[in-house]
């Protein structure tokens, strides 16, 4: 390579990376520190979480009260709801995951990451952690309006946190996928207008909010099957009681499914350059 | 993070022969250029040019589709974990997180450097202070003016000292002081040793940081070399007049066929007339104002400057600096000039100025 120089040139550095132990290590900080960042980020705006637990709790009482009083279930239609509810407030969680990485990349600020010695992982794992936390305090907040509203645990406490666990569970794959999309969109007002639209027949056409008889019978194919579907009947069978086995093996191997294919999906939009 | 010093005698950058694609975009065509260690290079060209994608390719953010690349001679496709160790990078917008601090911002990023929590916040305190950010370092960026948050995207790209630095049009959008006080900041920063690579649509700003200066354009380096070289390359000086009645333009430049080495130049838009005239500047001013005189024709000052490099840009492409050659891309940045040419202005030579 002599001819950009106009003299001949050494021959390029040959750097071997760095071992193994140091970059998992490097890993972890750098994950542990953005999610710090983002924490300290929703300190200084804590209206952001308000709202992020405001709508959930609206669901709870619109339904409780407005659309519940006609929706005939056994048992009370309060117990049926909140694990449908508690559910869908993880999943819409994922909003927050899919608009502020788009918002990143938009941005310029991933463009700074990316040109620093930095783990790969770390935006998004990062990320996740935040949203995470976040969503646990959502879930929560629900659960205690619930509890003022008239719901009850009826199948003991180990089960309930099992119920808790799951939903948290359930939430953080639909933030992988959001967060695939939100990367792969890369700007703002996509993902907030369109690219989450599919969380809406997900989460509605699902034994969430109503029992799946009533629906038209080629909705009920769907909704049956579906995976929301799935974790709210285990979620309810943990909470309320009933048969546990089937349907923990499909959730699991939804929620699986759903990480093993998304993270690769995410990593591989942050890392496509822009 | 220190850097063990370079076992590379080489040049800091070294760019041969690198293509880049978006679709149908060429957007690199064959990219030569090398900059020396502790030199500052200019990369100057309009909207679309390709200055960015030059950028993200020696930052490791897009691989090249040919040619080379290396950053203190580690190669940014073989060894892109290598190159990020030794670059900073302010990019087009200001890469930080406004709903904090400025402080935040520069310790969160010592940490993704590993500096350690102590040294990651004495550094930021550094920087901070370095640059005309400490009354504001506990504020959230949001309330920060555009100038300064300019300057705490710079020291961002700053916090772990890297040997080669690329601004990415590091003023556009700036009011003129803010510019000079950035350019200020720039200059101390190259006293101290760093290598910059600095993008610019501004003639100016290219001629007052720049050692050397590569123009390019569509994707092609278009010519290179120190700003007194490129102005060479033009020829010589120009003598400039506005004139006062815009209908008379086109009398005016008849008026002076004869004075210069060509024809005049005639720009509707600000009733400006330039011609050139070689070395014999005051000798044309003298025929122009006798010429003009018996005419009848009034001017707004009359001079002759050396060449700038907005002529030298008319002069390689064929268009100005501020045309925006590739049409309907959807997010460009609006090319602005901001006050009195100030390059331009001060090398308007005194003995020509007429009333
Ligand atoms: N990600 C991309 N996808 C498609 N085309 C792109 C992409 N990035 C750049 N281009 C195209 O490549 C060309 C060079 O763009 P680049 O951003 O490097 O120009 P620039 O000189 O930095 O311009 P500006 O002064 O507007 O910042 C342009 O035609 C642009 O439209
Ligand atoms: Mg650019």
């Amino acid at each position: 390579m002599t001819a950009a120089a106009g003299r001949p040139l050494p021959a390029p550095l040959t750097i071997a990376p760095r071992p193994l132990g140091i970059r998992l290590r490097h890993g972890v900080s750098d994950a542990l520190a953005l999610t710090w960042r983002d924490l300290l980020v929703w300190s200084r705006v804590p209206m952001f979480l308000v709202f992020s637990v405001v709508q959930p709790v609206m669901f709870v009482l619109l339904f409780r009260y407005v659309f519940g009083g006609a929706i005939k279930v056994s048992g009370g239609y309060v117990d049926y709801l909140m694990p449908g509810i508690i559910a869908q407030s993880a999943a819409f969680a994922s909003f927050g995951t899919a608009i502020s990485l788009a918002r990143e990349m938009q941005r310029g600020v991933i463009d700074r990451f990316r040109s620093m010695p930095m783990a790969r992982s770390a935006v998004l794992v990062g990320r996740l952690i935040a949203d995470t936390l976040r969503m646990i305090l959502t879930v929560l907040v629900v659960m205690l309006v619930g509890y003022a509203v008239g719901f009850r645990f009826r199948n003991g406490w180990a089960p309930a946190l099992g119920m808790v666990v799951l939903a948290v569970v359930f939430g953080l794959a639909v933030c992988t996928v959001s967060a695939a999309v939100g990367l792969a969109l890369r700007d703002e007002e996509s993902v907030g207008s369109f690219g989450l639209i599919w969380l809406f027949p997900l989460t509605f056409v699902s034994a969430a909010f109503v029992p799946i008889a009533s629906m038209p019978g080629w909705l009920q194919a769907f909704a049956v099957n579906q995976p929301v579907t799935i974790v709210i009947e285990e979620m309810r069978s943990l909470a309320l009681g009933g048969p546990l086995a089937l349907h923990a093996w499909q959730s699991a191997a939804w929620l699986g499914g759903m990480v093993a294919v998304f993270v690769p999906l995410a990593v591989r939009a942050y890392r496509r350059p822009g | 993070m220190t850097i063990s010093p370079p076992a590379w005698d080489g040049p800091a950058i070294v760019v041969d022969g690198v293509h880049k694609r978006f679709g149908d975009v060429h957007a690199l065509r064959g990219i030569d250029l090398v900059v020396e260690r502790g030199t500052v290079l200019g990369l100057l060209g309009p909207n679309g040019a390709g200055k960015t994608t030059v950028v993200k390719v020696l930052t490791t953010l897009l691989p090249p589709d040919a040619g080379r690349a290396l950053v203190e001679g580690r190669d940014v496709v073989r060894s892109p974990e290598a190159v990020r160790e030794v670059v900073g990078l302010a990019g087009q917008s200001a890469a930080i997180q406004d709903e904090l601090t400025g402080r935040e911002n520069l310790e969160i990023l010592g940490r993704l450097y590993h500096l350690g929590r102590r040294q990651a916040r004495r550094r930021a305190q550094e920087l901070l202070e370095r640059f005309d950010l400490g009354d504001a370092a506990d504020r959230p960026a949001k309330t920060y003016s555009g100038g300064m948050q300019r300057r705490l995207d710079l020291a961002a790209s700053l916090v772990a000292e890297p040997p080669v630095l690329f601004l990415d049009e590091p003023t556009t959008g700036l009011d003129p002081r803010s510019r000079i006080g950035m350019w200020a900041v720039i200059r101390e920063l190259v006293a101290g040793g760093t290598t910059l690579l600095l993008t610019t649509q501004y003639l100016d700003e290219a001629d007052e940081l720049a050692d050397e200066i590569v123009v390019v354009d569509h994707g092609l380096v278009i010519a290179a070399g120190t700003a007194e070289a490129l102005k060479t390359r033009v020829g010589g000086d120009v003598l400039e007049l506005t004139v006062k009645d815009a209908g008379r333009l086109a009398e005016a430049a008849s008026a002076l066929a004869g004075i210069g080495d060509g024809a005049p130049g005639v720009d509707e838009d600000t009733g400006r007339i330039h011609v050139p005239v070689g070395g014999r500047g005051s000798q044309a001013v003298v025929g122009a104002v006798r010429a003009l005189d018996a005419a009848g024709i009034e001017t707004d000052g009359l001079g002759v400057r050396r060449p700038s490099l907005d002529d030298v840009f008319l002069a390689l492409t064929g268009h100005a600096a501020e045309a925006e050659p590739d049409g309907g891309r959807g997010r460009r940045r609006r090319h602005r000039r901001e006050g009195p040419e100030r390059g331009a202005a001060a090398a308007r030579s005194g003995d020509g100025e007429t009333p």
